[in-house]
C-alpha cells in the first residue's frame, strides 16, 4: 500500500529560480534564503520518497486566460520546465507517475471532486523552484513528481475548506494503491506578499507565523478562514496559501513539526517552509520492522460479527 | 452595468482580478500572453499601435498598454502575471514593475522590502470595516474569531 509520510509546504518565488539559475546563490541576499533550505535538503536525502505531489499554482505559463481550471491533476510522463518569458528554466523535465496520478484521478473525482485531467503540460517556477530548494539541482530531479495546479490567479480560488477536503481525499486515493511507494506531498505558494496595485510590497510576518503555527497544531483553525481575510492580511496574492492546506489535509490530524524556516524578504514575497511528519502508526511501524501485517483480515470477521448480531436483533423485533 | 461591489473591493491599493475583471481583461491579457513569443515581442516593439491593432481592446485599454499604466490595466481587467510579460518585454524586473505601480523608485521599494516590507497597519481597510478586527490581539486565537465572525 502506498502512503503519505509526510508534507511540505514552501512559497514558490521567481526570483529564487532566477538566482539559482544565474548562480547567484551565494552572494549575502540569497544566501539568507538558501541556507534556511540546508537541513531540508538532509531531510529529504534521508525520507527519499518514491514519488512527490505537488500542488502548486501555474502563473500564466500553461494557463493562459482561454481555460482556467480549478483543480488540474498532471498524468502525463513527464512535463517539461515552461518558457516563462526568459527561455524555460535550466531545471530537469518533471517526470510523473502516471499510474498513480491516473489512480488518484479516479479516486478523488468519485469522492466528488472534479478534477481536471491533464495530460500535456508544461509546469512553471511554481513546481520547479520548490523543488530546486528541497532537493537542489540535481541532473534529473530523484523522483516522479505529480504536479496538481489550483487555480490562485482568478479569484476566487477554490475555499481553504475545500482545498484541504481535497487533502484528505487525496490522502484516501493514495492509500488504496497496491504498490508500496512512500509519498510526500509538497504545498507551495505564499506566504504574505502583494505584487500588484498600489499596495504592493505588503507583508505580514505576525499573520504569516500564526498560520504556520496553526498549520501544525491546529489546521481547523484556518479552514474556514476566508478569502477576504487572506488578501486583507497577507496580500492579494496570499491567497496562494489556501494550497497549503492541501498538503496539511493529506496528513495525520497530529503531526510533528520537524523542521521551519521563515525569512523577509524574497524578492516581493516573504519566504515561509516548513516539514511535516505523519506520525508512524500501527501498520506502518510493524512494516517498517518487517513484520506482517495482520489488519485486514481481522477486521472482516469483527464487522461480520457486528452484522450478525444486527440480524439477530432485527429478528427478535419481528421484522 | 457599473461593476458590482464586492468585501474585497474594501481593500486599499488592490484590484482583485475576479471573474468580472477576468471577462473585461480578456483580450488584454491575451494581448500580453502573445508576447512569450519573440518574433510577436519584435512585432509589438516595431509598431505598438499597429501590433494592438490586432487585439479588440477597449480605447482605455489601449490607452493604458501604451502609456504602460499598470495600475489602470488592473483596474480593466488585466492581471499582474500577464501584465509583467508586458514589464520583462520592455526589460523590467518585476521587482521594477512593483515599484512603478506603488509609485515609488525601484531603490526605495526594494530598501523598503529588506526592512521587512510594507506593514499591514493602517492598510487594510478603506471605509474602517477591519477595526473590530484590528482591535483584536494579534494571536493564534485570532485568526479563528476572525474567520467566524466574517464568513458568509
Amino acid at each position: 500500500m502506498a502512503r503519505i509520510i509526510a508534507g511540505i509546504s514552501s512559497s514558490h518565488v521567481p526570483a529564487i529560480g532566477a538566482a539559482i539559475d544565474n548562480g547567484r546563490t551565494q552572494e549575502p541576499y540569497w544566501q539568507r534564503v538558501f541556507s534556511g533550505f540546508e537541513k531540508s535538503k538532509e531531510w529529504m536525502a534521508k525520507a527519499k520518497p518514491d514519488v512527490v505531489i505537488g500542488i502548486y499554482n501555474d502563473h500564466a505559463s500553461a494557463f493562459s486566460v482561454e481555460i482556467i481550471p480549478t483543480f488540474a491533476l498532471g498524468c502525463a510522463a513527464e512535463f517539461p520546465p515552461a518558457d516563462e518569458g526568459w527561455g524555460p528554466r535550466p531545471v530537469p523535465v518533471v517526470k510523473g507517475h502516471p499510474e498513480l496520478a491516473s489512480h488518484i484521478a479516479q479516486s478523488v473525482i468519485l469522492d466528488e471532486f472534479d478534477l481536471t485531467i491533464v495530460n500535456k503540460m508544461e509546469v512553471d517556477h511554481g513546481l520547479t523552484v520548490p523543488l530546486n530548494l528541497v532537493f537542489g539541482s540535481p541532473k534529473e530531479w530523484p523522483c516522479p513528481v505529480i504536479p496538481l495546479a489550483v487555480n490562485v490567479v482568478m479569484y476566487p480560488p477554490p475555499t481553504g475548506h475545500r482545498c484541504f477536503m481535497l487533502g484528505k481525499a487525496i490522502r484516501k486515493a493514495v492509500e488504496s494503491f497496491p504498490q508500496d511507494l512512500r509519498v510526500v506531498v509538497f504545498g507551495t505558494g505564499g506566504m504574505s506578499h502583494q505584487i500588484s496595485g498600489p499596495r504592493a510590497g505588503l507583508i505580514n510576518s505576525k499573520f504569516d507565523k500564526a498560520f504556520l503555527d496553526n498549520l501544525t497544531k491546529d489546521p481547523k483553525k484556518l479552514i474556514r478562514m476566508p478569502h477576504l481575510e487572506y488578501m486583507r492580511e497577507a496580500g492579494a496574492e496570499g491567497v496562494e496559501m489556501v494550497m497549503w492546506l492541501v498538503m496539511r489535509g493529506a496528513l495525520d490530524d497530529k503531526v510533528d513539526e520537524v523542521y521551519r524556516f521563515y525569512t523577509v524578504p524574497a524578492s516581493n514575497t516573504a519566504v515561509g517552509h516548513i516539514i511535516l511528519e505523519n506520525r508512524q502508526r500501527g501498520a506502518a511501524k510493524r512494516a517498517a520492522a518487517g513484520k506482517p501485517k495482520r489488519a485486514t483480515r481481522r477486521v472482516a470477521p469483527a464487522k461480520a460479527r457486528r452484522a450478525a448480531a444486527r440480524a439477530r436483533t432485527a429478528v427478535r423485533r419481528g421484522r | 452595468m457599473p461593476r458590482e461591489q464586492h468585501d474585497y473591493d474594501d481593500i486599499p491599493g488592490t484590484f482583485v482580478f475576479d471573474a468580472e475583471r477576468s471577462r473585461e481583461g480578456y483580450h488584454l491579457n491575451m494581448f500580453c500572453m502573445s508576447l512569450m513569443k519573440d518574433e510577436n515581442r519584435k512585432a509589438f516593439k516595431a509598431n505598438e499601435a499597429a501590433y494592438l491593432d490586432k487585439f479588440p481592446l477597449t480605447p482605455e485599454q489601449r490607452e493604458a498598454i501604451l502609456k504602460r499604466q499598470y495600475n489602470r490595466m488592473l483596474e480593466l481587467g488585466g492581471n499582474i502575471y500577464f501584465t509583467a510579460k508586458l514589464g520583462a518585454t520592455d526589460g523590467h524586473s518585476f521587482q521594477h514593475m512593483a515599484a512603478v505601480m506603488t509609485g515609488s523608485t525601484q531603490e526605495d521599494y526594494a530598501k523598503m522590502m529588506l526592512a521587512g516590507g510594507r506593514s499591514v497597519e493602517g492598510n487594510r481597510s478603506k471605509s474602517g470595516a477591519d477595526k473590530r478586527a484590528k482591535s483584536k490581539p494579534k494571536s493564534k486565537s485570532k485568526i479563528r474569531s476572525k474567520s467566524g465572525s466574517k464568513r458568509g
